[in-house]
Order: structure tokens, then sequence, then C-alpha cells
């Protein structure tokens, strides 16, 4: 069977690019190529992912700049033929200014730059990149950011809710959703969401960072494996 | 003889752009503290934003401004979170 190919997107800024080629290579046994910013084609792809850091130094909004990358372009395609778009905390940002997910992210309710562990419910393991979970499960991963409190206006939120495209909320250790637990001041405690179609996902939380219990835990394998489940589907 | 040079006349454009009502402003929040405990006592409400100011070159202040609002709407600007004022004043 030939191995999933992943193309891990990296912009002038970005910092987590390597932490995800190596999650998805060596932790998930994904075959993986680093895309920079100017490439304009993805067709060798399965899946994508836009790693976290700060793409062009987060001038004027996080994301605001790496959104007229080159690659956004075949970027928009991959995602409307429905196949399988992550975004990890600066790619969530992104995904929101190029408006392939709803939303945007401010900063901090406390201004400070968090970078902690956190805990995640997963409220959807029908998308593209949770199917390898159950609802409610409840996965420990780290933060890294100062602008990730995840902002909708309430209509736009209830729409959300109502298709089911949060995909998943901060939480206590046990899995209870309340405002202790939210890091950031996120509407609704929302750590993840995903377009209608469920391909594209966005979150905060950095599951790249957490795939060996020799780095602090390994939850993240558990949410990236989702996409082994996804591509098995998608091909058969 | 050649034809004279069309220039065009030069204007300074300025974007105000502010959070949207409804849109939480941590940074507002501390200047109002901040101002507080200066004892600027009467402060009921800061709010952040930020100006941006572009040079231009444009037929009429119309065109100018025309200008500015579509670089708000297209990239200066995130209107899921903010809100802007243009205007424009010519310079040359």
């Amino acid at each position: 069977m030939t191995r999933i190919r992943a193309g891990v997107f990296s912009f002038p800024g970005s910092n987590g690019d390597h932490d995800a080629l190596h999650a998805l290579e060596h932790d998930l046994g994904l075959s993986v190529r680093r895309v920079d910013y100017r490439e304009t084609n993805l067709d060798e792809f399965d899946a994508i992912v836009l790693p976290g850091g700060f793409a062009y130094g987060d001038a004027l909004r996080c994301g605001a700049i790496a959104r007229f990358s080159p690659v956004m372009a075949p970027l928009r395609a991959f995602a409307e033929e429905g196949r399988p778009v992550l975004g990890i905390c600066n790619g969530f940002q992104v995904l929101c200014e190029a408006h392939l997910l709803p939303g945007a992210l401010l900063r901090n309710r406390t201004l400070n730059f968090h970078c902690f562990w956190t805990h995640m419910r997963i409220e959807q393991s029908n998308t593209s990149w949770t199917a390898g979970l159950a609802n409610a499960d409840v996965l420990r991963l780290p933060v890294a950011h100062g602008e990730g409190s995840y902002y909708v206006e309430d209509g736009q939120l209830a729409d959300l809710e109502r298709e089911g495209q949060v995909v998943a909320r901060y939480c206590s250790p046990d899995g209870t959703v309340n405002e202790c637990a939210n890091p950031n001041g996120s509407v609704a405690s929302i750590a993840a969401i995903c377009n209608v179609r469920r391909n594209v996902v966005g979150l905060m939380p950095h599951p790249e960072r957490a795939t060996n219990s020799l780095i602090g835990g390994s939850d993240g394998l558990r949410f990236l494996g989702g996409i082994l489940k996804t591509a098995l589907t998608a091909a058969t | 003889m050649s034809e004279p040079e069309t220039v065009q006349p030069r204007w300074i454009v300025e974007a105000e752009i502010m959070p949207r009502q409804g849109v939480n402003d941590p940074q507002g929040e501390a200047v109002m503290s901040g101002l507080r405990s200066l004892q600027f006592t009467g402060t009921q409400r800061v709010r952040v934003g930020k100006l941006i100011r572009v040079e231009v070159t444009a037929a009429s202040e119309a065109d100018a401004l025309d200008q500015g609002t579509r670089m708000c709407e297209r990239l200066l600007a995130n209107p899921v979170i903010e809100e802007f004022v243009v205007s424009a004043a010519r310079i040359g």
C-alpha cells in the first residue's frame, strides 16, 4: 500500500513546520515533504498541514499576509476537493484569514503569551482529522500562543453549533467545560473548529508537540492519527 | 513638442481600524485600568485600534477614498472583528 503523503507548509516565520514534519513522518509513518510558500502545485499530497509559528511576523494581524502567499491558491482548490487540511495554531489563524474557516483569533484575554498544557474535549469525531477519536474523548495537549481567543459573533456561533462545526473545547482534565479551563477567552471555550464539509480543521493546541511520552505526552498522536483512518476510507 | 506628463495628485489615506462592537478588547481594558490608576477617574471606556496611513496617487478625493476602502476590505481590516473609517487628505 502506498504511504499517505502529507505536505507541511512553510511560510517565512513558520516555526512549527519541523515539529509537524517529524510527528507525521516518524510518529505516524507518513511520507512527508516541506512545502515552500511559493509552490503552486499540491497534486502529490493526500493531506496538508499548516503549522504553527509567526508567518510574516504576524504583521498587521496573525495570518493576514500569509493568506496571500502563492501556495494558498492551490490550497483553496485542495480544500474544495474535500481533501484533508489541518491548521495548527498560526496555521489555524491563516485558515481563518483565508476564509477557509469561519471566525477570527484575538489576543488572549489575559494579554499574556500562553505556553502550557491544556485539555480539550472532542465534540465532533466526524471530521477528517478526528476520525480516530470518539466524542467526549479528552486530549492533553500543549498550547503556545498570544492570539488564541477564538471569536465569532453570536449568530454565527449558533450556526457553528447547529452544523456541528465545533470540533473541540477546552476543558478540565475530567472533561468539564468551564471558564476556568478556557485559557484564552475563546467563545464557547472553542479550541478547534471545522468547515461545513468537515475536511478543513483548525485548532490552537499543538498535537504535533505531544506525540511521545518522552516529550510530555502522546495524545497528539491520537489526534493526528485520525488522518490514517480518513485516508484509508478515501482509498476504499 | 511632447505632451506634458499627467501627474496625479498625491494623497494621504488614513484607515482608522477599531474592534467591532461586542468584540473583546483586553488591550483597551488594560489601558483603562492604567488610566484609572493615574487618577483619570472619569475614564469610562477605552478601545484600542490602529491607524494605518497610506500614501497614494489618485485623480480625486473620491478615488483616494475608494482605494482606501478597497484596501481595508481586502487586507487592512478583518470584517469579522474590526470596523474601519477611511479619510483622505491631499498632499501634492
